[in-house]
């Protein structure tokens, strides 16, 4: 059996490929006129398709339609639809909103965290992880618990770590002589955040640390052994063929960890409620505060729409700019080969 | 080359599939009426009070065939959010918890509370016009309350006598001296839930009573102006205690029922006071795990008068729980209220020590001296303020929590409370 060539190829197992080849020869073969061959396939892909376009255009168009409609409104969200129309001016108010320009810095630096610490150490645990070790296995799955844990518990669990008088982690900070750096983690206005992030890490590196293990699978071992017959070894080996190889699943962990953060509530509604002092808020979190809190659901709905536009916007230019490579690159290069 | 396999990873993703999806909430099923069932949704979620109103439902359907209750007790926040959801889809429960206020005033415009002034009018006297208070606007009822309390502060009598203080404080400057005291004596003076915001917005709804009045409270709700003289003197007043650092280490962190939040250190004897409602021993036994809490060393002592103030001293400052009907709400409803409202019914639930009368005459089933303080000091207040958070509209109430919240934290000066509070209310 063959490697796999990436990460996009596991979603469909290798040994159902050839199935699916000869199960659409057979259907070639009973079909008729090409009209009616093309007829039907369209009957068939419309019938496939409509369970699915329902649900999308009810639980995702509609919803969103709603958003950006009573996003113009004053509204509680009490007694039927919206009627005091503002216009934009709950878009206005979002840029007065130091709560929510303090959202998109915590944002920005949340994203720039997981960039740089966060995704680097996942890649260094894979790499590690790549090599024979005994209880590899065991280690893989150790470190992708975390990710499986539902934000929840995440939460309700480090609020116990962290907790300033019998928590773990001062404990722990107290048994290793660094009892100096015993802090007050969530407590902190100005710490807090960066409490967050690692929690964060612990929560999300083993998801990217298995997709990078997954990537780094797909490149043919020749490469590396040709390497190793010119003098590249280690280091050097990494740098020059692991890493470039590995650039399209790198692409897409980045994209998972940015909208990741764009979109964060969960875990530090049940770490922090976004505070000290919204010391932790995210966008969504502010957005939750607003409506649900504050009644003042054409607000929140009005942050709802920001945080859409945002990730959107970020997706489509990421998709056009930088997975583009991957597509017309990476991909087809390998199509080649096969 | 042997790896994790593509199988495995398959597996994992699976696993994480069904152990995320524990996380997501069911749907919220919706209150209808017609047929002869009761929907009644209540936040009494634990003991003591849980298996009582369960108890009463059942014998209310015992009597009376052909009606069913369906009893939905949730926690107190989940409540809230789940409330919203379902009233945004313009629908809402047949019997729903409220804490009146300003959320039932917003209900009420939007045609979703019953008034039931008239379908009570038979029995209304039988219940203590305190407690019905807050449930009543312009004249009309629109709730039925189950419990009606104060908040006042909670000691620890045993570290109040080790760091020398005999009797409870009575003034402000006594109460500033009264935590000094504390402080110099090694003990955590005030236990305080930062995370949760609406224990601290009690320190400054207080003194605002205090120094300002409740007319001034009252007025200030109509004009949405809060930026009068005295409000920014009860800010400084705060000030003044917060900068003796009364606080446990991480209050800003700490909630107010988890189990190392404000409750569990009083119930553990880590600190010395709270300013907290008449639950405060309930929750002090739960969330510290004891089975009684510090006992018999918990005591009750009045809010102090603020020297110079124009509040009385005897103005409680509180809330209750009331029962509020749905608009599609069939009679028997208001008739299963009245069932757990006559004498008998209110006598079992005082008698569990979780609620405090609201039916005249049930006083003598407070079991409990600490209760039984709290009860004696809500008679002989001159005036009752409702909860700031409630009885406001619901922005301007998080907006009071998350500017003391600020104020307490050392980020927001007295004025600049009062300020942002009023350009809240403003844009009410």
């Amino acid at each position: 059996m063959s490697a796999p060539k990436g990460v996009s190829e596991l979603s469909v197992p290798a040994d159902e490929r050839p199935k699916d080849a000869a199960a659409s020869r057979a259907a070639t073969k009973e079909e008729g006129t090409p009209d009616r061959r093309r007829r039907r396939g369209w009957v068939t892909i419309t019938l496939f398709l409509l369970p699915a376009m329902v649900l999308f255009f009810l639980l995702v168009l509609v919803p969103i339609a709603i958003a950006i409609y009573t996003s113009l409104f004053k509204w509680n969200g009490l007694g039927g639809p919206p009627t005091n129309f503002l216009g934009l001016d709950n878009f206005v108010r979002l840029f007065e909103d130091k709560i929510f320009l303090g959202d998109l810095q915590r944002g920005l630096i949340l994203i720039g965290l997981s960039l740089v610490i966060q995704l680097p150490l996942a890649l260094a645990i894979a790499m590690l992880l790549n090599q024979r070790m005994r209880g590899r296995a065991l280690y893989r799955v150790v470190f992708f618990v975390p990710y499986v844990l539902s934000e929840v518990i995440t939460g309700v669990l480090f609020t116990m770590v962290f907790s300033p008088t019998r928590g773990l982690a001062n404990q722990v900070l107290d048994l290793v002589g660094l009892g100096n750096l015993a802090t007050t983690w969530l407590a902190d206005p100005s710490m807090v955040l960066y409490s967050l992030f690692l929690v964060m890490t612990w929560k999300y590196f083993g998801f990217h640390m298995i997709l990078y293990l997954a990537g780094r699978q797909g490149i043919p071992r020749e490469l590396t052994e040709a390497a190793e017959i010119d003098g590249a070894g280690g280091w050097k080996a990494f740098w020059y063929i692991t890493l470039p190889l590995l650039g399209p699943t790198i692409r897409i962990s980045v994209f998972l960890a940015v909208i990741g953060a764009v979109q964060l509530f969960d875990l530090v509604w049940v770490l922090t409620e976004g505070g000290p002092i919204h010391g932790s808020e995210t966008m969504a979190v502010t957005m939750f505060q607003q409506g649900f809190k504050r009644y003042q659901v054409g607000y929140a709905n009005a942050i709802s729409v920001a945080m859409f536009l945002i990730s959107l916007v970020f997706a489509l230019g990421y998709q056009r700019y930088v997975l583009r490579r991957d597509t017309e690159g990476a991909i087809t290069v390998m199509r080649d080969q096969r | 080359m042997i790896s994790l396999g593509r199988r495995s990873v398959a597996l994992l993703a699976a696993a994480s599939l069904l152990l995320g999806g524990c996380a997501s909430e069911d749907g919220g099923d919706t209150g209808k009426a017609a047929s002869k069932t009761i929907e009644w949704w209540h936040i009494q979620n634990i003991e003591p009070m849980l298996p009582v109103w369960q108890a009463l439902a059942t014998e209310y359907q015992k009597a009376h065939p052909g009606i069913t209750i369906k009893v939905t007790p949730l926690e107190n926040e989940a409540y809230k959010a789940k409330l919203t959801t379902l009233t945004q889809s313009g629908s809402i429960p047949d019997i729903f918890n409220t804490w009146g206020g300003g959320v039932l005033q917003q209900q009420i415009e939007a045609g979703l509370a019953k008034d039931i002034t008239a379908d009570i009018a038979p029995w209304a006297d039988t219940l203590t016009p305190a407690s019905v208070q807050p449930y009543q606007f312009d004249g009309k009822t629109y709730a039925v309350p189950f419990d009606v309390g104060m908040v006042g502060f909670w000691y620890n009598k045993a570290l109040f006598a080790k760091a020398g203080v005999s009797e409870p404080p009575t003034t402000w400057t006594g109460f500033l001296d009264t935590v000094k005291k504390l402080k110099a004596a090694g003990i955590t003076p005030i236990a305080l839930g930062g995370k949760d915001k609406w224990p601290g917005h009690y320190y400054w709804a207080y003194l605002a009573m205090r120094v300002a009045g409740l007319p001034a409270l009252k007025q200030a709700g109509a004009d949405a102006t809060f930026t009068a003289p005295e409000f920014v003197q009860a800010g400084e007043r705060l000030k003044e205690l917060v900068d003796l650092d009364p606080f446990q280490k991480g209050f800003l962190g700490a909630g107010y029922g988890t189990p190392d939040g404000q409750a569990a250190l009083m119930g553990s004897g880590k600190a010395a006071m709270e300013l907290m409602g008449q639950w405060a021993p309930t929750v002090q036994r739960d969330s510290s795990g004891t089975p009684d809490g510090i006992g018999d060393d918990l005591a009750f002592f009045p809010f102090p008068a603020v020297e110079g103030g124009k509040g009385d001293a005897t103005d409680a400052f509180g809330g209750g729980g009331g029962f509020a009907v749905g608009k599609d709400a069939p009679p028997e409803a208001i008739d299963f209220l009245k069932f757990i409202s006559n004498l008998d019914n209110q006598r079992r639930a005082v008698a569990t020590g979780a609620f405090l009368p609201v039916v005249k005459g049930a006083e003598d089933a407070i079991k409990d001296a600490k209760l039984a303080s709290v009860s004696e000091a809500l008679g002989k207040a001159a005036g009752f303020q409702l909860y700031l958070d409630q009885a406001y509209a619901p922005a301007v109430g998080q907006q009071v929590n998350d500017s003391v919240a600020e104020l307490i934290a050392g980020t927001l000066g007295a004025k600049e409370v009062t300020e942002a509070i009023t350009e809240t209310a403003k844009n009410e």
